[in-house]
Order: structure tokens, then C-alpha cells, then sequence
């Protein structure tokens, strides 16, 4: 209040010493701001808008091979979307994402959460030991499936032959089991999401005013009790900074698992981003990988949302 | 509290007058480049063919095959590689922008695709001559009875076995299935299989698949008859007995290779690509027979692979027809030979082929096996990826549990459901 009140007659002052006409100098300030937005305005609606719109389209088409030629692509009412629901394979890759998803952002979570905790302490080495773990992050994830599509290898992969030795079985059939392939892909994948979420929880920590964590201590509070009255309820914003943005990078996984089982063994491991890829690029029937992608879009959609609302300021 | 005017507000006059026109220039730059796109001018002597030579050793014979065709015809060809797997996307996305290449090498499964499409030339308009080209080749390179595209060699699966393990345990090469399986039995040794192929989810086990379905008389257009299950039933005995490794569900043929070469495997079903990975080990005695039949005096039917060269439809008749001669140079019976002497693979000509025979005496059975192999697409031209998918499915579901019946009945609906 105060500032602008203040402000104001200083502006105009100025101002108008400048350019007599007010109303020219707003439209050019609007003409500022517009040219500053502008760039941002157009890549949105040319890298976002325009494909995003050009799927639904599609998924309402008859769009082939042929199509590229001669630009024809008719509209074929609800075809597409009919093909792709009475599909077997689509309920299936649609129960396999939710259960990868959930699977893995629960893993992710948990374990990047304990991680952040344990690294909130002093202690010799700490830096070295964080900077360790960011390791996964680093790796490309096409190198990541392909090094653990060897080491998850049933008879010659790494981990099997340490269980062996170690007295435990040795003879898991970690992804030539169609009851197994998900449980792996979903072990990997946790493997690779836990440096992101330690990383963003442990910087959410930190902004924790430590005085709490003192006062805590003088009321006699458990560590537990701490954690749950204290940590939770202030890290919850990153909380769901960390949740959201896992889902949407999860629930499209494509590349981890084309290099991981390429959606085997018996479709095991199809989830939704594989079935897209496999309808457009195998069976080049884009049509019906657009409504499947389409999908994958209304499902991000609706917890984008969820994301914008959690991040809304206070008291708005 | 002090007051501060906001910052564009004070300079606002000057400062936005001078940043307004290189922002809106800025946009209407970024704008212009991406809606114009790249149309690139074509050069009139230089012709480009787009192929999946991204290995440094194929790319390089290419190179030199082009060069010396290129210098024969007073042209400049140049060599534009993607990913195998990429080929067909990138052809039809330069097809929608009118920048296709003057010649694509298509993997011969996919030529139909494009040929149905109507993106390619006939090659005979363009003067291409068929004549000592084996009918499963011609075949091979044609769609509903059109020949698009010319092979310049092709490769076929057949029996990769190991010298020495086979001497040591005194057996001889088996030919028949009950011979393979009992061989493959045999040489199972504690960490070591029989036998290595590849079921992987993608084309490479189909493609191993075939072999066995069509010489048992079975063929893709009814996945569920009593002859394919029988071939799938076949191949769970092998991973039954122990003979095959529970991850062949998860190898590409390339694993198998590896597999085969770390000792893992005493025999294999592979192609001749290996063949140049295969020699790098020196120690490695390796020998090459026809897959095994069902029964003694079957025929050993295997699957045709390889790529094949096609002119597609630019609109610049003069282009397609310098084009057609290109085609002609890279797949007439010298180059051929040049490049099946290189790769390991059988020349698709058979004066090239019989040729190749003399020299290469010891891949004689490969040139025997790709005589009587067949093409994937003949039958269902660009229907084949459906039946594919719902194949490698199939046979993934049959080797780890289900009944192969029940697996094949259902791939069957699905390939008819047309998804």
C-alpha cells in the first residue's frame, strides 16, 4: 500500500517530463511487456499447442503410411478410440503403468526420503557419499536398461550369480518372467529416481529452521515424533513438488523399458508409452497411437492440476 | 519501508523503445525457422541414398561402392545413414515434406509398407533388368506382383555350431528336430547350453520362429493351425529339456552371438552378419549347416532377410531415372559380389552367387538355405507387422508357461481383429 501510494506520483512525475501523452506511453509499455512475453507465447503454441492439438486430431483419423503422401488423413468418427478399448493389450499396459508408477514412485519416495534425512546430519565423508549416490541420475537411461538387462540376466547376470554365492537360490528369472519382468523393470526404475528425490528432499530440509528441531528436543520429543510433527508437515510442499513431477516422468516411461524387455516377455511389461510407440512406429497405425497417447495426456492432465493447486500461495 | 519505483517504470520510455523491435525480431526469426522448416535445394549431379549403414565397416564399403558408381555414371552420390530402426519413420516424415532422398534402402520387410503407400517406383519402368535374380529373390523385392525394390544380397538363418565341443563329444551334426534336440541335450553341460536362440520381443525372434513354423509346413496366415503350434511346441521341449537358457525370452540375436561366443552355447540358430564378430576370435572353430527339418528329406524352409534398394516417387522423372541406374550399379552382379565377399551375405544374382560359392566354400550351406528361404511380406504384404506382434507374443507367452494352443489361438484373433 504504502509503496505504491509512494510511488506513483514519482512515476508520473517522471513521466510525464518525458512524454506528455500518457496514453502513448502506457500502449507502448503494454508493447514492452507483450514483446518480452511474446517469444514465450509463440514456442508454447508452436512446440506445445500445435502437437498437442495435432494428436487429438489425429486420434479422430484414419492417419497411415499412405497419409504422409497424400496428406489425406479422413476422419473416422470414434474407430480409433473403439480399436484401441477393446483391445486386450490396452488394459493391460493401463494396469501395468498404474502399478509401475505407484510402485515406483513409492519406492523412489521412501527411500530418497530416508536418504535425505540420513545426509541432514554431519558427519565425515557426507558430501562424498551424496555426490555418489547422484550417480544414477547422471547415466543416460538407455545405458542404465542396457547395463541392467545384464546384470538382471537369469544366467549369466551379475546379481544372480551374487545371490548364488551368497546361499540365495541364484536362479531368479528377474526379466524372463512374465510374473517377475515388472517387479524388475519397477526395481530399476526406483533405482534411477532415488538421487532426484533425495536431492530435492534433502534441499527441502534444509530450508527447516533448526530452532524447531531445538525446541522439539527441549519439550522431549522422540526422534519419530520429530520427524512426523515437525519434518513432514514443513517439507510437504516439496513433498509434492518431488510426487508430481515423479508422475509425470513415470507414468510415460518408454526407453527404460524398450531397452530393459522391449515390452516382453508375453507383454508383461507393455505400459501405455510402449504401446504408443509400438502403435505408431511398429504397426504405423497412427491413428490409434495417438488416442493411446491421448491417454497418457488425460492422465498427466488431471494430476498437472493437482500439482498447480498444491502449489497455490496460501490464503488464494 | 523505503519506496523504490519499480525498475522498467523509470526508464520505461527508452528502455522499451529499444527493446521492443529486436524482441519482436527475435520472434518472428524463431517463427520463420521453424514454420518454413528445411527445404533443402536439391543439387542436380549429386543424388543421395538414404540407408541403415550406421556400423563404421558397412558404411564404409557403401561409401566405396557408391564412389566407383557414382564415377561410372559422372554423378556424386552421397550417403545418408539412420538407424535401421528409424528408416521407415524418417522416409515417410521426408515424404510428407516433399525431401525424400533419390533412393532408400528399406529393410525388405518394410518395403511393403511403403509400396502400398504408392511412395515407390516400379524398378522394371526404370529399366531394371530381373533376369538372373532367383523368383524368391525377385519375390522378395516385389509387392502384389511389382518388383520396388532390388536386393543386393540377402541372408537367411541357418545352424552355427562350435568345432570343438561337438568333437569332444564325439556327435554328429544333427538335421532332423528330434536329432537337434537330442544333440542339443547332450552338450547341455553345467553352465553351458545346447543350444541358443534368440524368442526376444521384437522382429529377430520372429524371424527365428519361422524357420521352424514353415518347415513344418505351417505359414502365418493361420497362426493357430496344428503345424505352428507344433513348431512352438517344439521349441518348449527344447526350454524344457534345459537345452535352451530361460532368457532366450529376452535375447536378441545379437545376445545369442555373444552368448554362442562366450561358450555358453554349443550351437545356435544365427545369420551370416555374425560371421565378421564370429572370426574376431581366433580360437573360435565354428561350422555352418542347414537349420533341421521335422523329418529326414523335409525341405529347410528359412526366412529371406536383408534390405532391398528402392527409387521412391519424388515427381522428378529425370532424378528417378538416374536413380533406377544407380540402383542398377549398386545391385548389378559386380558390386554384388564386392559386397557379399564383404558382409558375409549371399548375393541376390545367381551368376554373383555362384561365384561367391567358389570363394567362400565354407558358407556353402547358408547359399543352399537362402536357395529355398522365403520372404515374411509375400504372403501378407504390409499386414505382416500385425501378425508379428501378435506372433512374438505368441511364442513369449507359450515359453514361459502358457499352452502353445491356447497362446497361438489367441495371436490368431488378434491378427485378425487387425490390432
Amino acid at each position: 500500500m504504502t509503496m505504491s501510494t509512494l510511488t506513483a506520483p514519482g512515476t508520473a512525475a517522471e513521466a510525464g517530463a518525458d512524454a506528455p501523452d500518457p496514453a502513448r506511453l502506457r500502449r507502448r509499455r503494454a508493447l514492452a511487456q507483450w514483446g518480452f512475453v511474446a517469444p514465450a507465447v509463440v514456442f508454447m503454441l508452436l512446440f506445445f499447442g500445435y502437437p498437442l492439438v495435432r494428436n487429438v486430431v489425429m486420434s479422430f483419423q484414419h492417419y497411415t503410411p499412405k497419409t504422409f503422401f497424400t496428406g489425406e488423413a479422413p476422419f473416422n468418427g470414434l474407430d480409433n478410440w473403439s480399436t484401441v478399448f477393446h483391445d486386450a493389450l490396452f488394459g493391460k499396459a493401463l494396469w501395468h503403468t498404474l502399478v509401475f508408477t505407484a510402485g515406483s514412485l513409492l519406492g523412489q519416495f521412501c527411500i530418497g526420503l530416508a536418504l535425505a534425512v540420513f545426509f541432514s546430519r554431519r558427519f565425515p565423508l557426507n558430501g562424498v557419499l551424496r555426490s555418489l549416490i547422484l550417480l544414477p541420475w547422471l547415466v543416460p537411461m538407455v545405458v542404465s536398461g542396457v547395463v541392467w538387462r545384464r546384470v538382471l540376466d537369469q544366467d549369466t547376470g551379475v546379481l544372480n550369480s551374487f545371490l548364488g554365492t551368497i546361499g540365495l537360490g541364484g536362479d531368479t528369472p528377474w526379466l524372463t518372467s512374465p510374473g517377475m519382468a515388472l517387479l524388475s523393470v519397477i526395481l530399476v526404475n526406483i533405482w534411477i529416481g532415488i538421487p532426484f528425490n533425495m536431492v530435492i528432499l534433502y534441499g527441502g530440509l534444509q530450508e527447516i529452521p533448526k530452532e524447531l528441531y531445538e525446541a522439539a528436543s527441549l519439550d522431549g520429543a522422540s526422534a519419530w515424533r520429530t520427524f512426523r510433527s515437525i519434518t513432514v508437515p514443513l517439507l510437504k510442499p516439496v513433498i509434492t513438488v518431488v510426487l508430481v513431477l515423479g508422475f509425470m516422468s513415470t507414468v510415460k516411461i518408454l526407453d527404460l523399458i524398450l531397452a530393459l524387455t522391449d515390452g516382453g516377455p508375453a507383454d508383461a511389461t507393455q505400459t501405455l508409452g510402449t504401446l504408443t510407440y509400438q502403435n505408431s512406429f511398429v504397426q504405423l497405425d497412427f491413428g490409434a497411437g495417438a488416442v493411446v497417447g491421448n491417454v497418457l495426456i488425460l492422465i498427466s492432465a488431471v494430476f498437472a492440476v493437482f500439482y498447480l493447486r498444491a502449489n497455490r500461495p496460501e490464503g488464494k | 519501508m523505503t519506496a523504490h519505483p519499480p525498475g522498467p517504470a523509470r526508464g520505461g520510455r527508452g528502455r522499451s523503445r529499444r527493446a521492443v523491435a529486436p524482441l519482436a525480431a527475435v520472434t518472428v526469426l524463431i517463427a520463420g525457422a521453424a514454420l518454413t522448416g528445411c527445404g533443402s535445394q536439391r543439387d542436380d549431379d549429386v543424388y543421395t541414398v538414404m540407408n541403415s549403414s550406421t556400423d563404421e565397416t558397412y558404411h564404409r564399403w557403401d561409401e566405396e561402392a557408391m564412389g566407383r558408381c557414382g564415377e561410372q555414371l559422372g554423378i556424386t552420390i552421397e550417403q545418408q545413414s539412420v538407424p535401421a530402426a528409424q528408416v521407415m519413420t524418417k522416409a515417410l516424415r521426408m515424404a510428407s515434406s516433399k525431401s525424400l532422398p533419390d533412393i532408400v534402402q528399406f529393410d525388405a520387410s518394410e518395403m511393403p509398407t511403403f509400396a502400398e503407400a504408392d511412395g515407390l517406383v516400379d524398378l522394371e519402368t526404370l529399366g531394371l533388368s530381373t533376369a538372373d535374380i532367383p523368383e524368391g529373390i525377385v519375390d522378395f523385392g516385389s509387392y502384389e506382383g511389382t518388383y520396388y525394390g532390388a536386393a543386393r544380397s540377402v541372408n537367411t538363418l541357418a545352424l552355427f555350431y562350435n568345432e570343438d565341443i561337438l568333437a569332444e563329444a564325439g556327435v554328429e551334426i544333427p538335421t532332423t528336430w528330434e536329432e537337434l534336440r537330442e544333440t542339443a541335450r547332450r552338450l547341455t553341460e553345467g553352465k553351458r547350453y545346447g543350444l541358443a536362440l534368440s524368442a526376444g520381443g521384437a522382429e529377430d525372434g520372429v524371424f527365428q520362429f519361422t524357420p521352424f513354423m514353415w518347415s513344418n509346413g505351417g505359414d502365418e496366415t493361420k497362426l493357430d493351425s496344428p503345424e505352428v503350434v507344433e513348431a512352438l511346441d517344439y521349441w518348449k521341449s527344447l526350454l524344457q529339456d534345459g537345452s535352451l537358457s530361460k532368457s532366450t525370452v529376452n535375447w536378441t540375436q545379437a545376445d545369442v552371438n555373444d552368448q554362442f561366443m562366450a561358450g555358453n552355447a554349443a550351437m545356435m540358430i544365427n545369420g551370416p552378419w555374425q560371421v565378421e564378430t564370429l572370426n574376431s576370435d581366433e580360437s573360435l572353430n565354428w561350422g555352418i549347416a542347414r537349420i533341421p527339418v521335422p523329418e529326414a528329406g523335409d525341405d529347410s524352409v528359412g526366412p529371406l532377410g536383408g534390405a532391398v534398394l528402392t527409387v521412391p516417387r519424388t515427381g522428378d522423372e529425370d532424378r528417378q531415372r538416374m536413380a533406377g541406374r544407380i540402383v542398377a550399379c549398386l545391385a548389378g552382379e559386380e558390386e554384388q559380389l564386392t559386397y557379399a565377399l564383404n558382409s558375409w551375405m549371399v548375393p541376390a544374382n545367381e551368376k554373383a552367387a555362384a561365384v561367391w560359392r567358389e570363394r567362400v566354400p565354407e558358407l556353402d550351406s547358408l547359399a543352399d538355405q537362402v536357395a529355398a528361404a522365403r520372404s515374411r511380406t509375400a504372403k501378407l504384404g504390409d499386414g505382416w507387422p500385425g501378425v508379428s506382434l501378435a506372433l512374438q507374443s505368441a511364442f513369449q507367452s507359450a515359453l514361459t508357461g502358457q499352452s502353445s494352443q491356447d497362446a497361438l489361438t489367441r495371436a490368431q484373433q488378434r491378427a485378425t481383429s487387425g490390432n
